[in-house]
């Protein structure tokens, strides 16, 4: 289908995931063998130049990651990919690991290769087993081969990296969570600053990059960071892989040019609602993203209009808004780690709230309290989860405000426990 | 240099300083509960958040200042959130202030009624949890508990002991030992910092004053009270005076008030501790003994050893701690002189630490076998309760001396109280002993002040000495670790559990900071300096106690009375 661009999905179903050989044959490693050619800064001037925003969700640039490790005095570095992928609604990082998990590897060997990082790490979601033992032969592939470990393509260059894995939690997917998971605590964010690019891994200059934003690596390499802008919008560059799920036709992780139509990739490339059905609303980038009325998707696929991490979740008429906002509130109460009061704490009136009003007996000023709590927890929440946990509160009352306010009950009593 | 605005206020800051630093130098007030000075910063509890000129809302506490920054710290939307960060957290506590150990000193009230809170929006989904109070110097309440990580950060950064961390996870998130166990004494050393740095009262040393009422209202008891060294540079703050005050003879006005029938000087039996452990020392370098030897005067420290290191038993002194010296002459010597029997006598301490409630309550610690030889252990704070229920003006009491026969003390004595006190008193007695010639110089200023770990060399006998001074666990064991490897050049070291010594101890008032501990520090050398006596050798009445009583150091009595044995534990 034309409106689909194939870059990092372009091997995807030709190549054996299992063979480097395949990976090599269609024209892998080749941009890891010409940047220990190139000079560090040449490399990330290209990255600056294809305006690479990472794909996790908060579409930092990655260019500046990469200069401020090397602008670091400390020279023990880290590089981490995080493969955590536990925003519901997302499996994209799945797809990129199963189907072609060198392409990551080699963004990484090429970050650490540009920082001189000696160790790498990714962070597989617990629940990954197959993407875990895909990613682990690949490396000894990559070792096998000279990509990885000592003295890295004759350039005396070493670096190597290791699997890690969670027991489960969400909240390691979070930046600072995933590097204390890492080091061995139990996952919980830091305040920032300092950043991880300053005191990261064991306080440690760290580069931290979700699976396909180092997958974006090796082809701005290939084609130029110049060509590569071509590709998207003013903000957005390049391609973004989407996961539509839900009540989709046709559910599953497409790569599209930035800038597409939401409303096209749903009615094109997910085939619309299944059975017929009317689109209710749709939620982008997953549980914690904002939820948009049928009638609001015709906006631009770009990091403008929240597509975070990827994810396009399609509800149809049958779904009732409370019901969504209750799911995803236990969701949250259930993943807070508990660090920080806002979240800590208000999680789990959020969800207090949110069923009385799904049984018809909230009042008019738990639902207020209910909207300022949301709004102080996007505020003062120590890190992504606190903040984003409120988000698809906020935008439904946006949107769906009258359908929620019928839920309330009649009269306003003074009881609110 | 950082130039910003806070409040509209143009403010010249130093770089790296924080927006909570640059605002409490200049006088603005932002409220702070998870925020500790001297401990790391988690900006956990989200109560200190600023609106800074990219409209961002940060926390204070953990954002540096930068060039050009505004920063607003009470703009309707700052109000807002902090009421809301607050009305959390009271909705998950028990919020019955009026029956609390806290009331009215209590951080969490304090932002709660600062903010105007009158409703809580959100309830209450507070459910009752069990107290913890099987550790005989600490009651954890986790009803009260706000989860602003102080206790846990004081215990394992400054202590390196971690027997209580964060365990579950969202609105379950909860302080607690391992495994949810209680805060047995396998684990705690009982020095108590957690409680100290606890901003409610969800772990509060265990308050013992009802017993000691019931003992000052029993007309046939006799009740003694002795007060430890650091006591004195304490207990004004603690009654509203300025940190470092020295309210020595108003605090034995106050105690003579409160209906104690002697108030005694726990430095009498600092000095006697010094008679002691210096000949200890000297015996065990001249006749051979276990080195270095280690002192013996801080409990939790010998919980410490006791706890993790059982193969250096042999290193620490035998000596009693002055505590216990003094509840072993009060229940024998003194009560034979006085004719009670020590049945009807009631010793009591005032001390600057929650561990000695566990010491008094040592099973060796009976010189009679039947009852403690200390009674009963309060610690300032529980002393300020006492002298503030009985409605005391403490500021218009009368100076008063202590009561002999254990009132003459010397300097020595009076430096007990801060890191590097035990040592220093050690060093003028057994330098004089050994060289038989006066020092000098009695100042060894090289073992004073905060630094964590200090050294001095002393002559003796024409050998050079090596000795070292520790305080905090964490800096304990780095010097503890050398000697179990066999590399310490030590002969002599002195260990104090908590930060400061004792003068910063865990029963200490709260609100205790290092700046206030040097405050604290400062009035323990100015005692000493301004004494008569200021070498515990030259203490007439210990000199006649020997003679009287003792007989001689390391004689029969005193190692009966003077002298202990430890265990290894866990």
């Amino acid at each position: 289908m034309t409106m689909e661009k194939r870059i990092l999905t372009a091997r995807f179903g030709k190549i054996d995931p299992l063979s480097i050989d395949d990976y090599i044959a269609n024209g892998g490693y080749k941009a890891l063998a010409a940047a220990v050619k190139m000079e560090a800064g040449s490399i990330i001037d290209e990255i600056e130049t294809s305006k690479l925003r990472g794909r996790g969700g908060a579409a930092f640039p990655t260019f500046i990651k990469l200069k401020a490790l090397v602008g670091e005095k400390e020279k023990t570095r880290y590089i981490v990919c995080n493969a955590d992928e536990g925003e519901p609604g997302n499996f994209k990082d799945r797809h990129l690991m199963e189907q072609d998990p060198h392409q990551m590897l080699e963004g990484m060997i090429i970050s650490a290769y540009v920082t001189q990082a000696q160790k790498g790490y990714i962070y597989i979601r617990g629940e990954y087993d197959k993407s875990m033992a895909i990613v682990k032969k690949a490396l000894a592939q990559a070792r096998e081969k000279g990509y990885l470990g000592k003295n890295i393509l004759d350039t005396g260059f070493d670096f190597d990296i290791e699997v890690r894995s969670g027991a489960g939690a969400y909240v390691c997917g979070e930046e600072f969570a995933l590097i204390e998971s890492l080091e061995g605590k139990a996952g919980r964010s830091r305040p920032k600053p300092p950043f991880p690019t300053n005191a990261g891994v064991f306080l440690k200059p760290t580069m931290l990059n979700n699976v396909e934003t180092f997958a974006n690596i090796p082809h701005i390499l290939e084609m130029g960071g110049a060509e590569y802008a071509k590709i998207g919008t003013e903000s957005s560059k390049g391609t973004k892989l989407v996961s539509i799920s839900g009540n989709a036709a046709n559910r599953g992780v497409f790569e599209v040019p930035f800038g597409v139509s939401l409303k096209d990739a749903i009615e094109k490339l997910g085939g619309g609602v299944a059975d017929g059905r009317q689109l209710k609303m749709v939620q982008l980038s997953g549980a914690s993203g904002p939820i948009l009325p049928a009638d609001k998707i015709d906006i631009p696929i770009d990091f403008d209009h929240d597509i975070g991490a990827g994810a396009i979740i399609l509800m149809d008429e049958r779904t009732d808004i409370v019901d969504v906002l209750v799911r995803h509130a236990e969701f949250f109460e259930h993943e807070s780690c508990g660090k920080c009061t806002p979240c800590r704490e208000g999680n789990l009136h959020l969800v207090r709230i949110l069923r009385k009003v799904q049984a018809g007996s909230a009042t008019a000023s738990e639902l207020k309290a209910a909207e300022n709590l949301a709004d102080a927890m996007i505020n003062t929440s120590l890190c992504g989860l606190g903040q984003s946990a409120p988000v698809p509160l906020a935008t439904a009352l946006a949107s769906f405000g009258d359908q929620i306010r019928d839920s309330l009950a009649q009269t306003e009593t003074k009881e609110n426990a | 240099m950082v130039e910003l605005k806070i409040n509209n206020k143009p403010i010249k800051a130093e770089k790296g300083q924080t927006i909570l630093e640059v605002a409490r130098d200049n006088n603005i007030d932002i409220p702070t509960l998870c925020y500790y000075p001297d401990l790391d910063i988690h900006s956990e509890c989200r109560v200190c958040v600023v609106e800074d000129d990219w409209g961002n809302l940060v926390t204070a506490c953990s954002t540096e200042v930068r060039d050009g920054m505004e920063v607003k710290t009470n703009t309707p939307r700052v109000l807002e959130s902090r009421r809301i960060v607050t009305e959390l957290m009271l909705a998950n506590h028990d919020t019955n202030c009026t029956m609390c150990e806290k009331n009215l000193h209590c951080e969490l009230q304090r932002i709660a009624s600062n903010l105007g809170i009158k409703e809580n929006r959100f309830g209450s989904v507070w459910e009752k949890k069990e107290i913890d109070d099987h550790n005989p110097s600490v009651v954890r309440n986790p009803n009260r508990c706000v989860k602003c990580g102080r206790c846990i950060e004081v215990c394992k950064e400054v202590q390196g002991i971690n027997v209580i961390d964060y365990m579950n996870r969202s609105h379950e998130t909860s302080v607690e030992p391992t495994y949810g166990r209680y805060l047995s004494y396998e684990d705690c050393t009982f020095c108590g910092q957690c409680s100290s740095v606890c901003p409610v009262a969800a772990i509060t040393e265990k308050d013992e004053t009802d017993r000691v009422w019931e003992a000052l209202h029993d007309e046939k008891k006799h009740v003694v009270v002795q007060v430890a060294p650091a006591v004195r540079v304490s207990l004004g703050e603690e009654m509203g005076q300025k940190p470092g005050s020295i309210v020595t003879e108003q605090m034995v006005a106050a105690l003579k008030k409160l209906g104690f029938d002697r108030v005694f000087d726990t430095d009498f039996t600092a000095d006697l501790t010094i008679i002691e452990e210096g000949h200890e020392l000297i015996e065990r370098v001249t006749e051979g003994g276990a080195l270095p030897m280690m002192t013996s005067c801080c409990p939790g420290w010998i919980s410490y050893v006791e706890q993790n290191y059982p193969d250096l038993i042999d290193n620490l002194s035998t000596c009693k701690s002055p505590q216990q010296m003094f509840g072993a002459l009060a229940k024998t010597y003194y009560a034979e002189k006085e004719g009670i029997d020590p049945k009807d006598l009631f010793v009591v301490s005032m001390m600057p630490c929650t561990a000695k409630k566990f010491e008094a309550s040592r099973e060796e610690m009976s010189v009679t076998g039947e009852d403690p030889d200390v009674d009963v252990v309060l610690t300032t704070r529980e002393l300020g309760r006492m002298i503030r229920q009985m409605g005391i003006d403490f500021d218009k009491l009368e100076k008063t001396p202590f009561d002999n026969p254990f009132g003459i003390t010397t300097g020595a004595a009076a430096i007990f109280g801060a890191t590097g006190g035990v040592m220093e008193a050690a060093l003028r007695t057994v330098s004089e002993v050994v060289n038989k010639k006066p020092l000098e110089k009695l100042d060894f200023e090289t073992v004073r002040g905060m630094d964590g770990i200090k050294e001095a060399e002393v002559e003796l006998g024409g050998n050079k000495v090596k000795v070292a001074v520790a305080h905090t666990l964490s800096q304990a064991r780095k010097v503890v670790e050398d000697v179990k490897a066999g590399k310490s050049e030590y002969a002599f070291i002195e260990v104090m559990a908590c930060p400061g010594g004792c003068i910063g101890g865990g029963g200490q008032p709260y609100g205790t900071t290092n700046a206030i501990r040097e405050e604290r520090i400062r009035s323990t050398y100015q005692v000493d300096s301004t004494m008569k006596l200021r070498k515990s050798h030259e203490n007439p009445v210990i000199d006649q106690l020997y003679k009287e009583y003792l007989e001689k150091p390391l004689g029969h009595k005193s190692h009966k009375l003077l002298h202990t044995h430890y265990t290894k534990r866990n």
